[in-house]
């Protein structure tokens, strides 16, 4: 195959040289997990199963599994609203991310967050977020409260290309610096923010990470088709939190092999057909993963095909699951909006708050 | 009782959920070592030290943001705006994440925090700086909007805020920093979602909260004195939740309503309770309900027109008098 990626000496960091072969295995079925999902998640919305918008991971999923393939205990996860590849990466089932999506009672959200909107606060997993850059705040409250109990650990803040633009990231950032807080802002560049290209939506010198000198806060640019250089670039930032209590920002190269979202018109006008083939067939971080393996003799082709089929078999019973799972039923409308209701509590049950005819 | 000024009250319900509670810290800009721009944290981060009371850039949606981040994790912070007006560049933080990341995260998730401070005009500063938007915040299920009126209920309601597991905007207001109300030594709570009769009486019902109570007070008394009408005062102190039953059962008393407000009046606080009053009370009523809001233009910053443009005592004794 050919890619952009030269078998990097990232394998030899330490953090790779601690992987098992079972270890890179559970890295190559995660990725092909999110893959599976994704086509299927597809499949079901253009027949109409699911309502709203569906963003994609496909193509991204070395920098989700990558990255959270590192993290411990105290370490936490927050994202923007392309969400399913972070789901599942922490530990979140396909049944309830599926579920999710068709806006069933057996979703992760009860059904009601849909497909930007997934959480899991047991797997310290905080969202799943609709609104460009709203989450980075939310990541850097996260460290805070982590620091602020004296837990040694992090929170990875995921966020697009097209999110650096964002007043809130800037103020973010700032904030990190100035208080010295063990967030780290992961930028996913995929290179269009909606349908507008880098070029024409970033001012930038070298790179968007640069723009964390600025602030003093270190950064780095990722190669986000090479799973061992994901994880070895990310485990520097890690430490820097952990042990130092600083932040850091990666910008990890990526892209997506559909558009914003699924409902994006103008998917195949904004870049050309011949570009997108091009990174399917020559820079596909799974393929490349699978790749690697088969050369290490970790995997034979035939494990990886199974492995392939055993993700395409749990999306399609995810996806009945689904189907078969109730929607929510009407009262639901009206719980989880206050906990002190939800809890009737003597502040729950004082006074309306809640205002229909 | 001793007398101490609404924010000493403020300040001292600060000090002692600080004392009760680890996990609350207060955030915001000039908190700590300035004291507050408006002196409410005064002497706290003395006290208290850096880990709890914090201060922040000029930076509304980082720090709002990042405190209600920092509660899913279990800290209760409690964040200052110098003036509510500056929540506007914090509107998305304080809307989709504060408001609605429990529903969306299907009850997984709950958001303790308290965002206070002032959110009044009548200081001659101008459009920008007296915006009174608990008519907006309160259109937000998910959000609950006190707005106290009297030191009593601001430490009261404040305490009860900092305690309460859902996301509170607390409604200050300068004019009322330096003004004098007993209150006990003893600790007490004021629960959220209970209105207060601040004045009873028979012929009337004048409906308000924030500095409007204020008001209503001073025109209850010229009219029972130039006027012979016995005007009772309801304080609603918390917006949502919203007592209905106390001021349905002052309008069923009095058989009229004159609504105050210092929110503009479209789509106000005021234009939600005429629209229960007119559903609920329709037979109890014999006026039309009427309302008394701050004139509807931008706040002026001219000092004597600015003062007309808030609602005054005569104009709510006018507006009673055209209903008796």
């Amino acid at each position: 195959m050919q890619t952009a990626v030269q078998n990097s000496s990232y394998a030899d960091a330490a953090i790779n040289r601690k992987l098992t072969p079972d270890d890179k295995i559970r890295l190559l079925r995660e990725m092909h997990r999110i893959r599976r999902f994704e086509q299927v998640s597809l499949k079901f919305y253009n027949t109409g199963k699911m309502g709203g918008f569906l963003h994609l991971y496909s193509g991204q999923e070395s920098v989700a599994v990558g990255t959270i393939s590192l993290l411990g205990k105290n370490d936490h996860v927050i994202t923007a609203y392309r969400d399913h590849g972070h789901a599942l990466a922490v530990g979140m089932t396909m049944e309830e991310c599926m579920a999710e999506l068709f806006g069933k009672a057996t979703g992760c959200s009860k059904g009601k967050g849909g497909s930007m909107h997934f959480f899991a606060p047991d797997k310290n997993y905080w969202g799943g977020h609709g609104i460009v850059a709203g989450q980075t705040p939310l990541g850097l409250g996260l460290a805070y409260g982590l620091k602020y109990k004296g837990l040694e650990g992090c929170c990875l803040c995921y966020l697009g290309d097209g999110a650096v633009n964002q007043g809130t990231f800037h103020e973010s950032l700032n904030l990190a610096a100035l208080q010295g807080l063990p967030v780290i802002y992961v930028i996913e560049n995929n290179g269009y923010s909606m349908g507008t290209s880098l070029s024409r939506s970033s001012s930038y010198r070298e790179s968007l990470a640069a723009r964390a000198e600025g602030y003093n806060i270190e950064w780095d640019v990722v190669n986000g088709e090479d799973l061992y250089e994901v994880r070895a670039k990310t485990q520097v930032a890690i430490e820097r939190a952990h042990k130092e209590c600083r932040p850091t920002v990666l910008e990890i190269k990526t892209y997506r092999y559909y558009g914003h979202s699924v409902a994006d018109a103008n998917a195949k006008k904004y870049r050309s057909p011949e570009e997108i083939e091009t990174y399917k067939t020559h820079h596909d971080p799974l393929q490349l993963w699978q790749q690697r393996l088969i050369e290490e003799g970790v995997v034979t082709p035939e494990l990886a095909a199974e492995i392939e089929r055993e993700a395409r078999k749990e999306a399609d019973a995810s996806a009945r699951f689904a189907e078969e799972s109730p929607f929510p039923s009407e009262d639901e409308i009206f719980s989880d909006v206050y906990y002190e209701v939800d809890h009737q509590t003597e502040s729950g049950r004082r006074g309306k708050h809640f205002f229909n005819d | 009782m001793p007398l101490i000024t609404y924010r000493k009250a403020l300040n001292d319900a600060l000090a002692e959920e600080l004392t009760r509670d680890e996990n609350v810290v207060i955030m915001g800009e000039e908190v700590a070592e300035y004291n507050g721009a408006y002196k409410v944290t005064e002497g706290l981060w003395a006290r208290f030290g850096d880990k709890r009371v914090v201060d922040t850039p000029i930076s509304e949606a980082g720090f709002i943001g990042m405190g209600i981040g920092a509660s899913m994790l279990g800290v209760r912070p409690v964040m200052e705006l110098m003036f509510w007006s500056f929540a506007y560049v914090a509107f998305d933080q304080i809307v989709n994440n504060a408001g609605c990341v429990r529903y969306m995260s299907g009850g997984l998730i709950n958001c303790p925090i308290v965002i206070r401070g002032p959110a009044n005009g009548g200081t001659n500063v101008g459009a920008t700086h007296s915006h009174t938007p608990e008519n907006f915040l309160a259109n937000v299920p998910g959000l609950k909007v006190v707005c106290p009126a009297t030191a009593y209920d601001a430490k009261g309601l404040l305490k009860s805020a900092i305690r309460d597991n859902d996301p509170v905007m607390f409604m200050e207001n300068t004019l009322l920093y330096g003004e004098q109300w007993e209150v006990p030594e003893e600790e007490y709570l004021i629960p959220l979602g209970s209105a207060d009769v601040k004045r009873a009486g028979t012929d009337i019902s004048l409906i308000a909260h924030g500095r409007a109570v204020i008001t209503c007070l001073k025109a209850a008394e010229l009219l029972e004195a130039e006027h012979n009408i016995k005007a009772e005062v309801i304080d609603l102190r918390s917006i949502r939740p919203l007592d209905e039953e106390t001021i349905l059962q002052s309008v069923r008393k009095t058989h009229r309503a004159v609504l105050v407000e210092e929110n503009k009046p479209f789509c106000g606080v005021a234009a939600e309770i005429a629209a229960m009053l007119q559903e609920k009370a329709f037979d109890d009523l014999d006026a039309p309900i009427a309302r008394v809001s701050s004139l509807d233009a931008p706040a002026i910053y001219s000092p004597p027109l600015e003062k007309i443009q808030l609602p005054t005592p005569q104009r709510v004794v006018q507006k009673v008098l055209s209903i008796c």
